[in-house]
């Protein structure tokens, strides 16, 4: 066994080691965050392991998208979401963990036996490596030209239809006659106590009741 | 194998007629450009903070440092030496795993991205054939660290500082991408070293920003964004936002965050040579003058002298684009965040679109000058 062999057996255990450990995290921890961030960590050892099939350019890609987009966009929607909810205990709680489990169980072996008893044919030709970028590209041009140019047309669709979403701006010619009244927007959050920010005679006054008009003799008053 | 300095063959070569075995003299070499390369990142970081402070203090009429070292150029060490002395402070309530990963997610991408850096023919760590596309994959990592340091800081300017960054960050790097795109549309390769020898032979008339001079405005303006240089440093607005997403932190952790975004600035402004300004070619080819004077291209001192012109022209390019970053920063003035997204998503990436086509159709068009 060379250096070679060797450093590709050693990172192979650790991604595979990382890539477990990182996905059980995702399911086990209670703390969603947590949760997103190691999904992170599992897609980075997967394109770790796409290195070390010889496939840079999936590996960069699977970075770009899964880790650049994807995660990021579960993140964002995690934390822009402003929602607390308190969960009442429930009787029998244990049986949902326990059917989710079970079904989760059944379909592993359903796929693992699926993965031993399917006759895998492997092809013999060498892998591409640094041409792969060529190859692909040859490939999308020859015999997947039309879910290629299926699939651009749509993401351009939508870049354009998000770029004229953003641009469109809402001029009324007569605001008198369409919008009779302003709505006012609130930003959607909890309520929460007023804090009283003035002085301490400014508490007072709106203690009793009588919203005293604040004058400029009144700041000035220590 | 093309003509050049092989500094990693000759050193294997040496090390293998002192008795070693071939792997073991492979083994030694690995780390050496590594190491290298991470001095120099942090050296050009050094001198980066340097030029801030004196470029800043020519833009207000001042001096700026003066007495520590000759003309202050120990000033940046002081300044690392401070940061490094200063209490690593963690938050009573802040998380502290996040709280410390989130530094150093952000800076691991931007020293990675230096695997690709070509001083030369042969002056980098590895040609990679995805070469800029690695550059642009690591970059997305970037925002994942910048949300968990806002997160974890567990402050609310904080974490609005996170969204802000990763919003930027994210906004800023599809324009980017699509200027790269039209570059690697040219040359009809992702390898640094193919974009520079596809600019070589001409000189400063075969450099890329006269093909493409919407392309290098909109990755300068989106490379800023990315590195958040004013005017696009709203993640850390110190008026709204009190530093914004590094608020909280203290000691290295905040000079990892202060290190990252020089790191990155020295990065863009060597990506923009390397994409935009010939790379380590110098103005005029060094190989006719060399044919004037009917030297072969394979002399060794012939090479010595064009890889020191290498780097030298690659670090010239570079530090003159700082320069320019430099004197942006004391001139103009920051951008609101709507205005900093209005014109990522609705100026530049549509004008990214346009200039993306246009290199397609020239390239079709005129195929001899647009690499066809």
């Amino acid at each position: 066994m060379n250096l070679a062999e060797g450093v590709q057996i050693v990172s192979f255990g650790l991604l595979g080691l990382m890539m477990i450990g990182a996905a059980l995290g995702v399911v086990l921890l209670s703390n969603i965050v947590y949760s997103a961030f190691l999904l992170g960590g599992v897609f980075i050892s997967i394109a770790g392991l796409y290195i070390l099939l010889n496939a840079g350019f999936v590996a960069a890609a699977q970075v770009l998208i899964y880790v650049g987009a994807v995660n990021v966009l579960i993140l964002f929607a995690i934390m822009l979401v402003n929602k607390r909810e308190d969960f009442k205990p429930m009787p029998n709680a244990w049986v949902r963990q326990a059917l989710t489990g079970l079904v989760c169980v059944s379909l592993f072996a359903l796929l693992s036996t699926m993965v031993l008893s399917t006759p895998w044919s492997l092809s013999n030709a060498p892998s591409a490596g640094d041409d792969a970028i060529v190859v692909i590209g040859k490939h999308f041009f020859s015999d997947f030209l039309l879910p290629f140019e299926l699939a651009s047309i749509l993401l351009l669709m939508a870049l354009v239809g998000a770029i004229i979403l953003a641009r469109r701006e809402f001029l009324p010619d007569d605001t008198s006659t369409l919008q009779p009244q302003r709505q006012v927007f609130t930003l959607q959050e909890r309520p929460r106590e007023a804090v009283p920010a003035l002085s301490g005679g400014r508490i007072k006054s709106s203690q009793s009741g009588a919203e005293a008009p604040v004058t400029p003799s009144d700041r000035l008053d220590p | 194998m093309n003509p050049g300095i092989d500094l990693q063959g000759s050193f294997i070569q040496a090390l293998v007629q002192l008795g070693l075995p071939t792997d073991i003299a492979r083994l030694v070499w690995l780390p050496l450009p590594m190491v290298v390369m991470l001095i120099g990142a942090t050296v050009g970081v050094l001198a980066c903070v340097w030029l801030e402070r004196k470029i800043s203090a020519a833009a207000q009429q001042r001096i700026g440092p003066e007495f520590i070292g000759p003309m202050g150029a120990l000033a940046p060490l002081a300044d690392g030496l401070k940061l490094v002395l200063k209490e690593d402070i963690v938050p009573l309530k802040a998380d502290p795993w996040l709280f410390t990963l989130g530094p150093a997610i952000v800076v691991i991408p931007v020293f990675l991205s230096y695997l690709i850096v070509p001083f030369g023919q042969n002056l980098l760590i590895t040609d990679l054939s995805i070469g800029v596309f690695l550059w642009i994959a690591l970059a997305s990592i970037t925002p994942i660290g910048l949300l968990m340091a806002g997160y974890a800081s567990n402050n609310k300017y904080s974490l609005i500082g996170g969204l802000r960054a990763a919003a930027q960050s994210i906004s800023y790097e599809i324009p980017l991408a699509l200027s790269v795109l039209a570059i690697v549309m040219m040359s009809n390769s992702l390898s640094t070293i193919d974009i520079v020898n596809q600019q070589a032979g001409y000189g400063i008339l075969g450099w890329n920003i006269w093909r493409q001079p919407v392309g290098f405005l909109i990755f300068w303006i989106a490379a800023l964004a990315e590195c958040e240089r004013l005017p696009f440093d709203l993640p850390e607005a110190e008026e709204e936002l009190v530093a914004g997403y590094q608020t909280e932190y203290t000691g290295m952790k905040f000079g990892l965050f202060y290190l990252g975004s020089y790191v990155n600035l020295v990065l863009s402004a060597l990506f923009v040579a390397v994409l935009y300004l010939g790379g380590w070619e110098s103005p005029i080819p060094l190989s006719l003058i060399s044919n004037w004077f009917g030297i072969s291209e394979t002399t060794p001192w012939l090479q010595i002298i064009t890889a020191t012109l290498g780097i030298t022209m690659t670090l010239l390019k570079a530090y003159f684009l700082i320069f320019l970053a430099i004197l942006l920063r004391w001139t103009v003035p920051r951008v609101r965040i709507d205005q900093l997204l209005d014109l990522g998503w609705k100026f530049l990436l549509p004008v990214g679109l346009v200039n993306l086509l246009l290199t397609a159709a020239l390239k079709l068009t005129f195929p001899f000058a647009f690499g066809g």
